[in-house]
Parts: structure tokens; sequence; C-alpha cells
């Protein structure tokens, strides 16, 4: 299982540094989302840091989705897909590899964007790197969660738009904690009850994928 | 006294179903091992369907069978897939890796020595092509490609989709030859072709498929 | 034996049901804080049990055995399906009657509270199911796809469980017990509201019997045009 994650992992990471689809496509689109964000404020209260958590994380979200599609897609080619099934690959170890990968990306993007909520939408640079624990952990668990949704919703009808409509409600959870944990931070309230639960919910995702994940490649 | 050769394909009644409909209608197959059966129709006849059904893709719906063993109905599909090598007329791999990417993935995958792939891209002439990514490479180089994948997994079973499409005259004819090494070494070679093979170096079983079963052989 | 009680659960339900309306709007005597609008508290904790545990915990289970091979097997993706769709119905009357209670209570229809805001999560859950179910026509794919959904979507139910402690809410807290498991409600209340839980619960799997009958029929009728499908496919060959 480990072999197979670390081989699709820098397969993954290895597709995307080639064809740079997060550099000049993922993260432009993010910033724009960001700037958006502000402009749909108002200029009264584009500056307000109380929404930066809330925004960061509906950007992130948002990007997530573009970038599980990405995931999804690089396998969805008819015939990669039957001759990599002829290489048996042990799916737990596919899920985990994809997951990682996926991770990396969001990390990278998230790092990008939290940047951009500090600058544009005036979030306290402090408060955001109090919260960068669990901006990691949140993004770990949207990576682990959207992998999982990637995969059920991948070569079926309006795959592109199936997938919102399952993942974005059951991400919300996530994100909740998520923003809750980035507000405390920024009010130097406890931010380890929130760290934990996500924590608690990285950790289920990772199982369920584990055990499930063959699942779905079966289907 | 002989021993009886145990089919490397036997389906009985063989259904494919796919939202309903019935790609495969009803297919009744045996195929022995070093055979090289051909398989022809019109569009929509359901040679594909047949490949994919025999390579673990497609779950059978109804009726039964066994290929390289595993039970179609109630067996491991995902060992089925180990078994048997695929290539398909759509392109076998990720177009932003290159060759060599693409082939040290799937030599890692099945825990093959890494010298194969050198000696796979040999054997189907694509050497120098080594460091291109998949992308840029023409039909009948990813097919070359398709076949070196092939080489380095020496499956039990080929399953050849269209394989001759886009070829020229020459890499029809290394490509025979190819074959003629895969039967010498006892795989069973299973390939869809729109026509039967005009081709003088391979002897192939023909069969014919309509409506999802097979309506004549040769 | 088991004819007779299947025969018997529709009337059975549909006492426990007039049971709970008749205690509920007549004989319980209204609320002394919230007057007439409390009598709703037959009615919406009820119904919201049945929308996130009963229904849900359903579908869940079904399909978690269904993913396991030793009892996977057609009864258990129709079960699935069937306590989804009427666990739809049910979580939409747990957000109208919130709504309606919510509305003199907390002076709006809708506030972004946890337990309410779970719960809306939770329908938009419910119907991804079914539109999952919809996007796949191939029986097996579907079937497999909507029990992992299930499974993913059931992680979120100890969440909203939870909703009410972990953030800061309008919703009315414990109604029943005290921390310490001690009664709030005595007498008459008290027996009406289990009554009125356990009607909705028996309406919840009469809804689903049926709802599973229908779906067998729709599946003998899709069986038999599977048949006539194969005449036609096998015609194409000989023409």
């Amino acid at each position: 299982m480990i072999r197979t994650a670390l081989l699709v992992f820098k397969k993954d990471l290895r597709i995307e540094m080639r064809s740079r689809v997060l550099l000049w496509q993922v993260l432009p689109f993010g910033v724009m989302a960001l700037l958006l964000c502000g402009i749909a404020l108002g200029p009264s209260r584009a500056g307000n840091s109380s929404a930066g958590p809330g925004l960061f994380y509906l950007v992130t979200l948002l990007v997530a989705l573009l970038m599980i599609n990405r995931s999804q897609s690089v396998e969805k080619t008819p015939g990669t897909k039957a001759s990599v099934a002829t290489l048996g690959l042990d799916p737990a170890g596919v899920f985990l590899g994809k997951s990682l990968a996926l991770a990396i990306e969001l990390w990278a993007t998230g790092i990008i964007l939290l940047g951009g909520s500090v600058v544009i939408l005036h979030t306290s640079l402090h408060g955001a790197i109090l919260a960068l624990p669990s901006v990691v952990v949140t993004l770990a668990a949207l990576a682990v969660a959207g992998t999982l949704y990637g995969a059920l919703t991948s070569g079926g009808d309006g795959a592109a738009t199936l997938l919102p409509v399952l993942a974005l409600p059951a991400f919300a959870p996530l994100l909740i904690a998520g923003e809750r944990s980035f507000s405390a931070a920024l009010n130097h309230g406890g931010i380890w009850r929130w760290w934990l639960i996500l924590s608690v919910a990285l950790s289920v995702y990772t199982a369920i994928g584990i055990l499930l994940y063959g699942v779905l490649e079966e289907s | 006294m002989t021993n009886a050769v145990t089919p490397t394909v036997d389906l009985h009644n063989a259904v494919v179903l796919s939202g309903g409909f019935p790609l495969l209608s009803g297919v009744d197959l045996q195929l022995l091992p070093s055979s090289l059966t051909v398989i022809t129709g019109a569009n929509g006849a359901g040679k594909t369907s047949l490949l994919r059904l025999l390579a673990g893709l497609v779950p059978l719906s109804e009726g039964s069978g066994t290929v390289a063993g595993v039970d179609l109905a109630n067996g491991d599909l995902r060992e089925l897939r180990r078994r048997v090598g695929w290539l398909g007329h759509e392109g076998s791999f990720y177009d932003d890796l290159t060759v060599r990417e693409n082939l040290t993935f799937a030599a890692k995958a099945l825990e093959r020595p890494l010298i194969e792939i050198e000696r796979a891209l040999q054997r189907v002439g694509l050497s120098n092509r080594i460091d291109t990514t998949t992308k840029k490479l023409s039909a009948g180089q990813r097919r070359r490609l398709g076949l070196s994948w092939l080489l380095i997994r020496r499956p039990e079973i080929w399953l050849l989709d269209e394989p001759y499409a886009s070829l020229d005259d020459e890499a029809r004819t290394f490509f025979d030859a190819l074959i003629t090494d895969v039967l010498r070494s006892g795989a069973t070679v299973v390939i869809s072709a729109h026509d039967k093979l005009k081709s003088e170096a391979l002897q192939p079983r023909t069969i014919v498929l309509g409506g999802g079963r097979i309506v004549s052989e040769s | 034996m088991k004819q007779l009680s299947q025969r018997l659960f529709g009337p059975l339900t549909l006492i426990a049901m007039g049971a709970t309306l008749v205690l509920g709007l007549w004989v319980v005597p209204p609320d002394q804080v919230q007057g007439e609008l409390a009598r709703l508290v037959y009615v919406h904790p009820s119904v919201a049990w049945v929308a996130l545990y009963v229904s849900f915990g359903t579908a869940a289970i079904a399909s978690a055995l269904y993913l396991w091979k030793r009892t996977r097997s057609e009864v258990m993706d129709r079960v699935a399906n069937c306590a989804m769709e009427v666990s739809v119905v049910f979580i939409a009357l747990t957000l109208i009657t919130g709504s309606i209670w919510g509305r003199p209570a907390w002076g709006v229809w809708w506030v972004w509270d946890a337990r309410l805001t779970s719960s809306a999560i939770l329908g938009v859950l419910a119907l991804g199911y079914l539109a999952l179910r919809r996007a796949n026509d191939d029986v097996q794919l579907r079937a497999r796809r909507s029990a992992v959904f299930a499974v993913l979507v059931a992680i979120n139910v100890p969440i909203i469980h939870f909703s009410v402690q972990w953030w800061k809410t309008l919703h009315q807290g414990a109604t029943v017990f005290n921390s310490n498991r001690h009664l709030l409600i005595h007498g008459m209340q008290a027996w009406t509201l289990l009554i009125s839980f356990i009607a909705f619960t028996m309406l919840f799997f009469w809804l689903l019997r049926y709802r599973y009958r229908l779906e067998v029929q729709r599946e003998n009728l899709a069986g038999a045009s599977l048949e006539e499908a194969l005449a036609s496919r096998r015609r194409e060959g000989t023409q």
C-alpha cells in the first residue's frame, strides 16, 4: 500500500509540475475569487478582517473543487483508465497517493491564498500564522475527502456538476470547523479544540478511503 | 494419452449490460493458449465490449465464464486485470508524462526491473523517443508505446483493440512479427478489427460478431 | 404470523399517529411560556429524530451491509435508496416545522443556527444521493457508489448531534432530559412526546415498506424489458 501510494503520489505531482495547471489556471482563479469577495463586500467592508477567515475558506473550497476535478481527469481518459487498471495497483495505495498529492497542491495554494487574504482582506498576519496548523489540517481533510468524492463522481453523467452537489454539503462541516479555528486564532481564542476536531475528521475520511476506495474503483 | 488443454477463455451465454442496453447479448466462446483470434464485425457489434469483458474492465451481467482462471461472475476482477494485457485504440498513457516516465511507472507498479524498459523500447523501435511526452507522439508511436507496455508486462492474454488502425505497411509487418513471437511464448492473443486480417504471416481464427453475439466463425 | 404483523402495521401506525394528533392538539394543556405554539414539540423533534437518525441510519446501515460482501444484495441497495428518499421528505418536514416554530419564537423564518444549518446540509446531501443514483445507469455501479456515499454522509450525522454543544446557537438545548439525565417534562406531556416519537418512527417504516414495494415492481418491469432488449439486440446480428 505504501509503495503504491508513493508511486501514485510522485506520478500525480510530476504530471502537475509538467502541466502547470495549478500555477497558470487554478492560482489565478483563486486570487481573482478573493478579489471578487472584496468587491462583493463593498469598499467599506472589504478590509474587515472578521470576514477574512470565511472568505479564505470559501475561495479555497472553490479552488479545491477545480483541483479535485483535475486530479480525477488525468485518470479519466478511457485508454489510460483501462491500461492502469491492468496494473492491479492496490486501491488503498492509489487513494493515499492521490490524496497526498492533492493535499500538497492545496497547501501550496492555501499559503498563497492566505497571503492574499492578509493583503486583500486585511486579515491579521499574526493570526494567519497562528491559524496555519488548523489550515494545514483542514486542507488535508479536504484533500482526503475530495479524493473520495472525486472518485464517486468520475465517469458518471454530468460528473463535473455532480461533484459540487455531492461534495459541497459534505465539506461544509469541515469548513465550519476550519473557519472557527481561524477566527479563534485571530482573536487569540482556543484553537486546539477545532484542531482536534479536524484531525478526527481527517482520520475518519482517511480510514474510509483506505477501506472503500477499492469499491469505487471496481465501479 | 493426451492431456486436455484448459481454455484460457471459456464463456457461456455471456451478457453485458450498460444502462439496460445489452452490449453483448449471449456470447459462447472458448480460446486456447498460443491461439490467435480475430474478432470482426460492424460498428456497434460488440467487439470492444467483448474485449473489455475479457479484460475484466466491465462486469458480466448474465451467463458465466472464466478468463485466465478467474471466474467472471464471482472472482476477483482485479486479479484478472493483472493477468491480461490491454491495448486500446484510444491511447493508453498519461499524456503529460514522457515515454520513460510512463513505462517506469508501469514497471515499478509491476515490480519489474527497469532494464526491461529499454529492452521493450528497442524491440518496438521507440528508443529515440524515450524522453518525449506521450501527447507529442503520433498515433502509430502511441500504439508502439502500448506494445512496449505489454512487453514489460508479459500477460497471459493479449487483448488488442483495433491495433492495425493507422499503421503503415512497415508497421504492420513489424506488428505481425511481434504477434508471432508472443504466440510462441504461449500467450493467447485476441484482436478486434473491422475486417478480416490480411496477413500472410498470421493464420487466425476469425469470429464475426453481430448484435452482441457470434454470428459466424472461420 | 409475518403476514398478520405486516397487515396490522399500517392500522397500528394510523392509530399511533391519531393518538399523537389528539393528545398533542387537544388533551395536553398549552405550555406556560410558549402557549399553544409549544404543541409543535409533539411534531418537530419526532420528525427531526426520524429524519436525522432513523432514516439516515437505515440508509447508512443498509449501505454498509451492501458494501460488505457477505451481506451484499439488491435488497440492501433498494432499502438504502428507499430510506434516503423518505428521509428527504422528513428532512423537509423538519425544516418546515422548525421554521413555523421559529418564526414566533425568534422573529424570523430562518436563523443561521448550527442545528438548522446542519439539517439543511443533510437535506442537500440526501438530494445529492438521489442525484448520484440518477447519474449512473449501470445497476452495480450505481449501487456501489450510492452505498459509499451513504456511508460518507453518515459521518455528518454525529456532527449534527454534537453541533448544539460546539457552536453558539439559538436552538433549544436539551428539552427532555437535563445534563444529569433527569426528566424535565412530566406527566401527559412526556407520554405524548414518547408516543409521537413512536408514531413517526412507525410512519417512516410504513412509508419505507410501500416505497420498497414500488421499487420491486419497477425493477420487475425493467427486467421484462431486458428480455425484449436482448431479443432486439440479437435481431441486429441477423439483419
